[in-house]
């Protein structure tokens, strides 16, 4: 099992508070990785906040390989930031050569440049990297997105928080929304793709799970959309679903639940929206979910959320005070670094949870 | 010296011998009045009665059971005799080197006919050769087939994609714009299409009861499809037509009374299908021969007593476009476009194409692919159809599934597998296996001849379901025989076996981590056959 943890915060945090969270929940996990995504930036990317952020582990090649891409395509640097390493003998990471966190400026010709045209590139341009780097084995592409900063790595996540300098507090770089995870993969290899949070256009997902549909789902997925690609873990195919429902399909957000874990015919056929759920139930019959599976996510509206699967067959808690709200797998996590907050929620299966960006959190039942 | 001819029919030719124990028999006469093939009659034998070294020549008439000789009336290795024999003094015991179909051809110009299935057998059974080995453990535990909640549904209809619902948003609520096709959702198993004339009025009558038992106190929601030779007016004008799937054949058997009944019903069928092939003769059209076309079978399909014969095709249809277009919108248009209408097809080398222009058909009127494979069992067929006709429905069906997958279209038209499934006695691990390759469910006909008492086998026994004189009672039309089958017993036959196969579907879901049906979860098969790994595409065990 993973253990997984979502924050969002009036403050700004630095990411030593996803390894607090986590280290109380270590023996959940098989200290073989650790990645966070950082999302609605402060610190040094306060101010850059319109333009896209390239989060990118890579050999020396595989930099070069990128930025002979990006320079083609038009964009430009703008600001770039790389982390304070601490290579001291004995740590347990597998670190890349080089981590890149850059600012870039939308190509010329991007000047008037419509929202979606924009995305359209950001993914393009992401893809491209990613199948480059992958066809030179030469590095990871983990965002490319405004607003988004993601770092994966294989190791302790001890001493991965060591090697970055992330034990720390620095107000350089801080968030308002980190969600992170620290993994034991015993379902596939050891690879950083596999590790969550990951992300989409917008839209972050982690989960603590078994995906059982996964082969469903990604036969369904890989024809969807050109960005589902990877299928390195099963629960990529819930972000993916996620981003379809909302980005794709355009529908509300309660209907990503109906989808992942519809209810019975027999629930539906008692209620008022019985056409729709069928409807949904039958054209989505693929997206549907089975197994353990607890799975949070962050939208492009800055809101947090949390579905389980139709059993709840996975743990997790929800806390919160006046100005942070954390989802976490256990609620050790919770009691470390937040001791004084209000009554817990331990959603049930039929429930969505959402946190808004004001923090007030709202609870649906499908 | 006596004459030999050995041109003519001899018992050692005919494939069933009968052992007949003398000093066993009563002389009652059960086993005549039992076989209905009249294979066996008494008679009178001649016999020296005293010692054979004795100079005297006494006689004495003894009278005995024997076997006749004949093309037509010949032992079928039924079994009825001995059933019914008090002291076990007759027997049929099967001659490895019988030369009937030889004889048959030779004496009598014509190609033999025979009900049943296959009895080559020389395919073997790829769904044996396949395990269900991704067993959850640990990480991803397996739920428990007793405690946990199972759903066992499927859609059935024309299933249109997400972004082809044209759904509208008011707020943080859908809601539809357009309609759209009809999609019922009904139990994975379909009780095939066995038409009243194919089988006796009380076989399809249990059929029908255990159907409605199962859907209005069991709360299963099977469906029963007519098969082509009507429904009786009175089924469909009650309620129960709900779970009916109404069969049009290239014969058109029995229409012409469903179209009178349309105006007085008082539900929707649960669907249509459109028989263009079947599995066990494809190519082939309906045969119902005249002995079997009893004076109900004539009022139902309109029609007198002799050969009734569908057509291999539907006159008219060319081409699937123009199928579409006439037959396919017509059966539509017949109840409203609320009824589902589906179409069944031999599995064929040609099957993946046929699928393939349905899925593409731009008016998305095609609700369901029935795909017959070549195991399946028949009323009628000549035997040359039956043995040497066909293709097998494990590799037809994953192509099947296989093609939408790669158009990103899989379960837009669900997929409906059969053809002798449970042949080897396990009808629930057949049905589960197909539904991980792919199939939306499965449809049986064998599976109820079975609960109903059918004698018949793979290997040659009975397989006299063409001659009207079945045993069992089940595909005869003569009232003796049709009364052997006691309708409420099998009902309750039918129900029971479902009840278990409910049980045993969710035996197999549970310990791979599935509480709802696993279509399409071919990662949940291995198989220790290569040729099937490569061929299915599931992993390769050993
Ligand atoms: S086995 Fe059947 S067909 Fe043969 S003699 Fe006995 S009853 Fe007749
Ligand atoms: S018992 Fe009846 S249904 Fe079964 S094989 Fe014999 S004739 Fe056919």
């Amino acid at each position: 099992m993973c253990r997984i943890g979502a924050v969002k915060s009036k403050k700004r945090m630095h990411p030593s508070i996803a390894l607090k969270l986590m280290q109380s929940q270590q023996e959940g996990h098989d200290d073989s990785g650790f990645a966070f995504v950082m999302q609605d930036l402060g610190g040094i990317f306060e101010n850059y906040k319109e333009l896209p952020l390239l989060s990118m582990a890579a050999t020396v090649e595989g930099t070069r390989l990128a930025e002979d891409i990006l320079r083609e395509i038009g964009f430009s640097r703008v600001m770039q930031w790389s982390p304070e390493i601490n290579n001291q003998k004995g740590l347990k990471i597998e670190a890349m050569p080089n981590y890149i966190f850059e600012v870039l400026q939308y190509p010329r010709s991007f000047k008037h440049a419509t929202k979606q045209e924009k995305e359209e590139l950001l993914i393009d341009t992401a893809i491209k990297i990613r199948k480059t780097l992958e066809e030179a084995k030469a590095g990871y592409i983990y965002s490319f997105w405004p607003d988004v900063l993601t770092l994966k790595e294989i190791g302790s996540p001890k001493d991965i928080g060591i090697y970055f300098n992330l034990w720390e507090g620095n107000a350089d770089l801080t968030a308002g929304i980190i969600t992170a995870q620290c993994r034991q993969n015993t379902n596939y290899d050891i690879v950083r793709y596999a590790a969550h949070p990951f992300f989409l256009e917008g839209y972050t997902g982690l989960a603590n799970g078994e995906n059982t549909f996964f082969e469903k789902n990604r036969d369904y997925q890989q024809k969807l959309y050109k960005g589902y690609i990877g299928f390195e873990s099963d629960s990529q195919c819930l972000l993916y679903t996620l981003h379809y429902i909302r980005k794709i399909l355009k529908w509300p957000l309660k209907y990503f639940k109906h989808t992942i874990t519809p209810l019975s015919y027999d629930e539906i056929t008692t209620r008022k929206d019985r056409e729709i759920l069928l409807r949904i139930k039958a054209s989505l019959a693929n997206l549907e979910i089975n197994g353990p599976n607890t799975f949070l996510a962050v939208t492009p509206e800055k809101e947090l959320l949390c579905v389980c699967d139709s059993k709840k067959l996975r743990p997790v808690v929800i806390g919160k005070n006046k100005d942070t709200v954390i989802m976490t797998s256990e609620v050790a996590g919770l009691n470390d670094i937040m001791p004084e907050r209000d009554a817990d929620i331990y959603p049930n299966e039929r429930e969505t949870i959402i946190v808004k960006d004001d923090l007030t959190i709202e609870r649906w039942l499908q | 010296m006596a004459s030999i001819n050995v041109n003519e029919l001899q018992k050692s030719d005919l494939p069933w011998i009968i052992e007949y124990d003398e000093s066993k028999c009563i002389q009652c006469g059960k086993c005549t009045a039992a076989c209905s093939f009249n294979a066996i009659s008494p008679c009178v034998e001649f016999r020296k009665s005293n010692s054979i070294n004795s100079p005297d020549r006494k006689f004495e008439k003894v009278l005995v059971i024997k076997q006749n000789i004949s093309l037509d009336n010949y032992c079928r290795g039924c079994g009825m005799c001995s059933n019914v024999c008090p002291n076990g003094a007759i027997k049929a015991v099967r001659n490895k080197d019988d030369k009937y179909s030889v004889a048959y051809r030779a004496q009598k110009a014509d190609s033999f006919k025979k009900g049943g299935r296959s009895n080559l057998n020389t395919e073997g059974r790829t769904l044996d050769k396949i395990k269900i080995g991704r067993i959850s453990q640990m990480t991803d535990p397996s739920l428990d087939a007793q405690r946990h909640t199972f759903e066992l549904r499927t859609p059935f209809g024309r299933v249109l994609k997400a972004d082809k619902l044209n759904f509208d948003t008011c707020g943080e609520v859908l809601y539809e714009t357009t309609s759209l096709p009809p999609v019922s959702w009904i139990y994975p198993i379909i009780f095939g299409d066995m038409s009243i004339g194919a089988v006796s009025w009380r076989m399809w009558e249990a059929v029908a009861i255990a159907t409605a038992y199962l859907n209005e106190v069991m709360g299963i929601p099977v469906r029963m499809c007519t098969g082509e030779g009507g429904i009786p007016t009175k089924l469909l004008k009650s309620r129960y037509a709900k779970y009916m799937i109404l069969q049009i054949a290239s014969g058109h058997f029995g229409w012409n009374r469903i179209l009178k009944a349309m105006p007085d019903m008082t539900e929707d069928p649960a669907g249509i299908i459109i028989k263009i092939g079947q599995g066990a003769k494809p190519g082939d059209g309906g045969l119902l021969q005249a002995s079997k076309v009893a004076r109900y079978v004539q009022e139902i399909r309109g029609v007198p007593k002799a050969d009734l014969l569908s057509p291999p095709t539907h006159q008219g249809l060319y081409s699937i476009e123009e199928s579409v277009q006439k037959m396919f919108l017509s059966m539509n248009a017949a109840f409203n476009f609320k009824v589902p209408v589906a179409v069944k097809v031999a599995a064929s080398v040609t099957s993946v194409s046929v699928y393939n222009n349905l899925l593409r058909d731009p008016y998305n009127i095609v609700g369901g692919f029935f795909l017959d494979g070549l195991a399946a069992g028949t009323g009628a067929a000549h035997e040359i159809s039956l043995n040497h006709t066909g293709h097998p429905i494990t590799s037809k069906l994953r192509d099947c599934y296989l093609t939408a997958v790669k158009q990103g279209r899989q379960g837009e038209i669900p997929l409906f597998a059969g053809g002798g499934l449970g042949q080897t006695g396990s009808f629930a691990a057949d049905a589960f296996k197909l539904i991980c390759l792919g199939a939306n469910g499965v449809f049986t006909g064998s599976m109820l001849l079975e609960t109903a008492g059918c004698v018949g086998s793979d290997t040659g026994k009975c397989n006299a379901c063409n001659t009207g004189l079945c045993p069992a009672g089940i595909a005869a039309q003569n009232d003796n025989l049709v009364k052997r089958l006691d309708v409420d017993k099998v009902a309750q036959n039918i129900v029971n076996y479902i009840l278990a196969t409910d049980i045993e579907l969710k035996k197999l879901m549970a310990p791979i981590g599935c509480s709802s049906l696993p279509i399409g979860r071919s990662d949940a098969l291995i198989t220790v056959d290569k040729h099937i790994s490569n061929r299915l595409d599931i992993q390769y065990a050993c």
